[in-house]
């Protein structure tokens, strides 16, 4: 079985938001990044096919040179090999395309993504790329089993969840549920001595320009102060739900 | 021409974040001068559009899609804006249409932008302002393509009464058998609770609750206001409750009118997550908690003496209310 894990390079969960230019860029300066959450839920799930099922995983990523410290961490974690794609991402349609073309090539079996990335949250890629090339689809999977070909995926719906039968090659958009937080891994010395021998490949963006473009950014305006009632006056937190925010 | 919404529907009834869809399209209808047309799926009552600006339905009636298929929904959707020769297709931000409207946009040939939380600041260039960074921020984005499919955040636009006359028509779009390569095999779905999607007011707790036990005063407190219950990462983690509650930035994302946060201190993560809802409340015994810092009510006291206390005030207030 081969797996694709596509990688997005995003801040830390813990990042200050800020701009630059004009407000036109995110500001990268002090930013730690780190492999987009819903992804990482992803790659592990992954390195359990590779270790309990035999199965090939490559990790991919669109972006600069500075996104292949995020892709050797992955490959520190247990990937066996590594494609960046050197072009900026500037939007989801054309990332799904750079990511359509790595799929065709490699003849994939499974094509896990995050359902979004916490940079951008377009939560588009993986359904644009099941768009694109015409495969079975999951998305806001928190659960699969591979069994010769045919996949069992669980899918998260408001409410509740729906099991899903579907044929390979198939197309996720994971997150937490695939793994849960405690499985995640962190890479140890041997990971990291091995990962930088395992074989990272540049290749060059095919195709269109973006199809969107953010113009601009903005912070949210600052919160007036808070009210505080006192906890023997619940009266009044109900009074001002009721007659001031007009919510109960 | 006209602007053209997937209007959900669910048990035979239009749901509320289609009637937001069709307040914001009728909006943009208006600033264009041209209509708002609304596809319907297996949904025959379809009037309550008509009170939210909708000049035209279609409906599509086909037992093949009784259950939710994103690729053959999709299909269906984009056949109906082809054949309407729609520029600007609108859909919600359920799981059902996060799902299938990155397939639409691919067949439409389409520029999407999901999260859109207002109206197009320009219709020419067409551009619409969108959260960023887990709703720490904000872009503004612009659609170069000729078709457009925008996904508007939940409970970011309201509700706009704009009653018209509506014409309704039919639609059998062809549909494909590869349309149908997943197949659902179970549902699995708790009746009669408030979902954290559809909820005006998400009543959640945090560690503050020191144990899974203790529970049962959050569930109370939700069920007195109509509520569903939430947590926070933690709690979800140790496992005091089950992962389908934990909202936040790797959670689910909260957008409901009022959001009650108990013995939560408000990780940034958190914040990011639940910071799209209208008002928030925070319950906490630790006035430097940072989750006060973004509140727009608080009340600095233990929950295990405020959470009781609330419930019978609240009963009080809605059986005089009533």
């Amino acid at each position: 079985m081969k797996i694709l894990v596509c990688i997005s390079h995003v801040p830390d969960t813990t990042s200050k938001i800020n701009f630059i230019n004009g407000d036109s860029e995110f500001d990268t300066n002090g930013v730690q990044f780190v492999i987009n959450p819903n992804d990482e839920f992803g790659l592990t799930r992954a390195i359990w096919f590779k270790e309990q099922q035999g199965a090939n995983v490559t990790v991919v990523n669109v972006g600069g040179p500075d996104a292949e410290a995020t892709l050797r961490k992955a490959l520190a974690i247990g990937a066996d090999e590594a494609i960046r794609v050197n072009a900026n991402p500037t939007d989801g349609m054309f990332v799904a395309k750079q990511l359509a073309e790595v799929v065709k090539n490699g003849h994939y079996d499974l094509i896990i993504a995050g359902k979004e990335s916490l940079d951008y949250n377009g939560g588009m890629v993986p359904g644009m790329i099941a768009g694109l090339l015409g495969y079975n689809f999951v998305n806001a999977c928190v659960g699969i089993d591979i069994n010769g070909n045919e996949a069992k995926v669980t899918r998260e719906i408001d409410g509740g969840k729906e099991i899903i039968s579907a044929g390979l090659p198939l197309i996720i958009g994971g997150q937490k549920g695939l793994v849960e937080e405690k499985d995640l891994r962190i890479p140890n010395m041997r990971g990291i001595m091995m990962a930088r021998t395992k074989v990272l490949t540049i290749i060059e963006p095919t195709g269109d320009a973006s199809s969107t473009k953010a113009i601009k950014f903005e912070k949210p305006a600052a919160k007036t102060a808070v009210k505080l009632v006192s906890a023997d006056n619940l009266d009044e937190l109900i009074n001002l739900l009721h007659n001031e925010a007009k919510v109960i | 021409m006209s602007i053209l919404i997937y209007a959900e529907s669910a048990e035979g009834k239009i749901k509320k974040v289609a009637l937001e869809l069709a307040s914001y399209a009728k909006k943009v209808a208006a600033s264009m001068g041209t209509t708002v047309t609304a596809v319907t799926i297996n949904n025959s009552d379809n009037t309550t559009l008509a009170a939210y600006g909708v000049d035209k339905v279609i409906n599509i009636t086909n037992d093949k899609l009784a259950n939710f298929s994103a690729k053959a929904y999709a299909d269906v959707i984009s056949q109906t804006a082809k054949k309407e020769g729609t520029q600007i297709v609108l859909v919600s931000s359920s799981t059902d249409s996060l799902y299938l409207a990155p397939l639409v946009a691919v067949t439409l040939e389409a520029g999407y932008v999901s999260n859109v939380v207002a109206l197009p600041e320009s219709t020419s260039p067409f551009r619409v302002k969108r959260t960023a960074f887990s709703n720490k921020a904000f872009n503004i984005t612009e659609i170069a393509t000729a078709v457009k499919v925008l996904g508007i955040a939940k409970n970011s636009f309201g509700l706009v009464e704009n009653a018209v006359t509506m014409f309704e028509e039919t639609f059998a779009p062809t549909l494909n058998d590869a349309d149908f390569g997943i197949q659902v095999e179970n549902i699995e779905k708790v009746s009669g609770k408030v979902t954290i999607a559809d909820a005006e007011i998400v009543v959640s707790a945090g560690r503050g609750m020191k144990g899974p036990e203790n529970w049962g005063m959050i569930e109370e407190l939700a069920t007195v206001l109509g509520a569903a219950t939430a947590c926070s990462k933690p709690v979800s983690d140790i496992g005091w409750r089950p992962h389908s509650e934990h909202v936040g930035q790797t959670g689910k994302p909260v957008a409901s009118n009022l959001y009650i946060a108990i013995g939560i201190s408000g990780a940034i993560q958190h914040i990011a997550g639940v910071n799209s809802s209208k008002v928030k409340v925070v319950i906490n015994t630790d006035p430097e908690a940072p989750f006060f810092k973004v509140a727009d009510y608080g009340v600095v006291g233990d929950a295990f003496t405020v959470v009781p206390q609330l419930i019978e005030k609240l009963k009080a207030f809605k059986s005089s209310n009533s």
